[in-house]
């Protein structure tokens, strides 16, 4: 069978161009396309590795941003709080002195009313008797002439002054 | 279903081997017998000049034809080089004691002749090999040119085909090691493929229909085969684990075997496969004269069409598969795990798959 025998020309030619075939192949084609190729894939890997890492940066730096945020909040949460408590203590202590002011004020008034008074009193005791000293000498002058008459004027007198 | 039509085509030229001897002797007086065995072997086999088309009568008329050199080396005389044109020159078809007979070059006095010519097979390895060269170039070029940017043209046509020979043939059959081997494997599916498609060129040789160039490239795996075997792969063949040991005497003779049955499969599977091929699109072709009714033509072409079509599946199909079995064998040779076993059965069992194909 022709068809089934080797052909020793075509089996030298085979093996002669294919061994050239393969080396011309390798050295021109086969090692840039497979550099070129595995260069490519490097590339695209690492833009994805970038790409992961920069999302995860972002996640990090949302993350912080809203603990950044949280913060803020809290810290105006307490300032607020700190001072509604201060302003409370302020107005309480201004209450009570206040309050202790006007004690003070109330009892200051009072004292020179009573003082006042007690001076009043003195006046009028003086008064009382000057007027006395003064109704007791007119009487005097025009009642010298009867004594009786005298006495028992100074005593109704005295006895109305004392009612007062 | 290729070993169906195989018989089929099998039962169609049969009767015509039969009735040879009968036809073969009233040739020459009657030249209208039509001998469909004869032409088709004549176009699946190989010639010292490319044959493209007759025009009239076969005995009369023109030839179109492109004379191939003869290279010869005769022991005695030595090497003569000399165009096949010279053998149509001379009148009983003889140039320098030299003569074509059924095809193979003979000396005239019977002595020992060495032919190394540039027959058609051997100008369409030129033709595929200056043709592969060319497109990878360009291919090449085309990543320098676009350098990390995305691929255009050709280079973006067979760039996903070398990716696929990379990432499901040669890392999933040879393991880590595979970057030594790429270069062989590509190659050789790129050879394959583009002589399995310029086989179906009308007019071209039928080159990776012959024998001898699916002998070489099998051979070829063969040896890096077995240069690139490690310990592992010998003491899987003469000591296989988990096997007792009155079985050895058959276990390890069927092993040796085992090793050449593997390229010898490689070679018939690549040869049969595309000159099946050839021969059913001929046969289908050859009823239209053999039944001398230009009625069979329409069945006859849209067969012929269609097995050109499957052909063209074919063409790529044998070649990743002559591909893959390469790599699965080359991967069983450098694998250093003690998993091979589960690796080897995978093994042969896709080879009895695709040989159904």
């Amino acid at each position: 069978m022709d068809l089934i025998t080797p052909q020793l020309g075509l089996l030298f030619w085979q093996t002669v161009l294919f061994l050239l075939l393969l080396f011309i192949l390798t050295k021109f084609a086969w090692k840039p396309i497979m550099a070129s190729l595995r260069e490519r894939e490097d590339s695209i890997e690492s833009a994805l590795r970038m790409a992961d890492q920069a999302k995860i940066e972002m996640q990090q730096l949302k993350a912080g941003n809203e603990k950044l945020l949280a913060d803020a909040r809290q810290e105006r949460d307490r300032m607020m709080q700190e001072a509604t408590i201060m302003a409370n203590q302020h107005r309480e202590t201004e209450k009570a002195r206040a309050t202790e002011e006007a004690n003070r004020i109330i009892t200051q008034a009072r004292e020179a009313i009573q003082q006042e008074k007690n001076a009043a009193l003195a006046e009028v005791k003086n008064t009382a008797a000057q007027l006395s000293v003064d109704i007791a000498e007119r009487i005097l002058r025009r009642e010298l002439a009867e004594p009786a008459a005298q006495t028992q004027l100074v005593d109704s007198y005295l006895k109305d002054v004392k009612l007062n | 279903m290729k070993h169906l039509l195989l018989a089929l085509c099998f039962l169609f030229t049969l009767p015509s081997f039969a009735v040879q001897p009968e036809t073969g002797a009233a040739e020459a007086a009657e030249t209208e017998n039509f001998d469909p065995g004869k032409v088709i072997m004549e176009h699946v086999a190989d010639e010292h000049e490319w044959h493209f088309a007759t025009l009239g009568n076969e005995h009369t008329g023109t030839h179109v034809t492109l004379p191939l050199p003869i290279i010869a080396y005769q022991p005695s005389k030595g090497v003569s080089v000399f165009s096949s044109s010279q053998f149509h020159h001379s009148a009983n078809g003889t140039y320098n004691g030299l003569k074509i007979e059924e095809g193979h070059l003979v000396a005239e006095d019977g002595s020992k002749v060495y032919d190394f010519s540039i027959t058609k097979n051997v100008a369409s390895l030129i033709l595929s090999c200056l043709i592969l060269i060319l497109v990878f170039r360009a291919v090449a070029s085309g990543y320098r040119k676009r350098h990390g940017s995305a691929p255009k043209g050709i280079q973006s046509f067979l760039e996903p085909v070398v990716m696929f020979i990379r990432d499901e043939v040669a890392k999933k059959s040879i393991g880590p090691k595979y970057e030594r081997y790429m270069p062989y494997l590509l190659t050789i599916f790129f050879f394959i493929w583009f002589n399995n498609l310029l086989g179906l060129t009308p007019g071209a040789a039928n080159l990776s229909g012959n024998i001898t160039v699916t002998f070489m490239l099998a051979v070829a795996t063969l040896l890096i085969t077995l240069f690139s075997s490690n310990k592992y792969y010998w003491s899987h063949i003469f000591k296989p684990p988990g096997v007792p040991a009155w079985l050895l005497p058959i276990i390890v003779p069927v092993e040796i075997v085992g090793i050449f049955i593997k390229p010898i499969s490689l070679m018939v599977r690549l040869f049969a496969n595309i000159t099946a091929g050839h021969i059913i699109i001929l046969s289908f072709i050859s009823l239209i004269f053999l039944f001398k009714s230009v009625a069979v033509s329409p069945l006859s072409l849209a067969f012929g069409l269609f097995i050109s079509m499957l052909e063209l599946l074919v063409a790529l199909l044998q070649a990743y598969i002559f591909t893959l079995l390469s790599a699965m064998y080359i991967g069983g040779a450098v694998e250093d795990h003690h998993d091979a076993d589960y690796q080897m059965g995978y093994d042969d069992g896709s080879e009895t798959t695709h040989a159904t194909h």
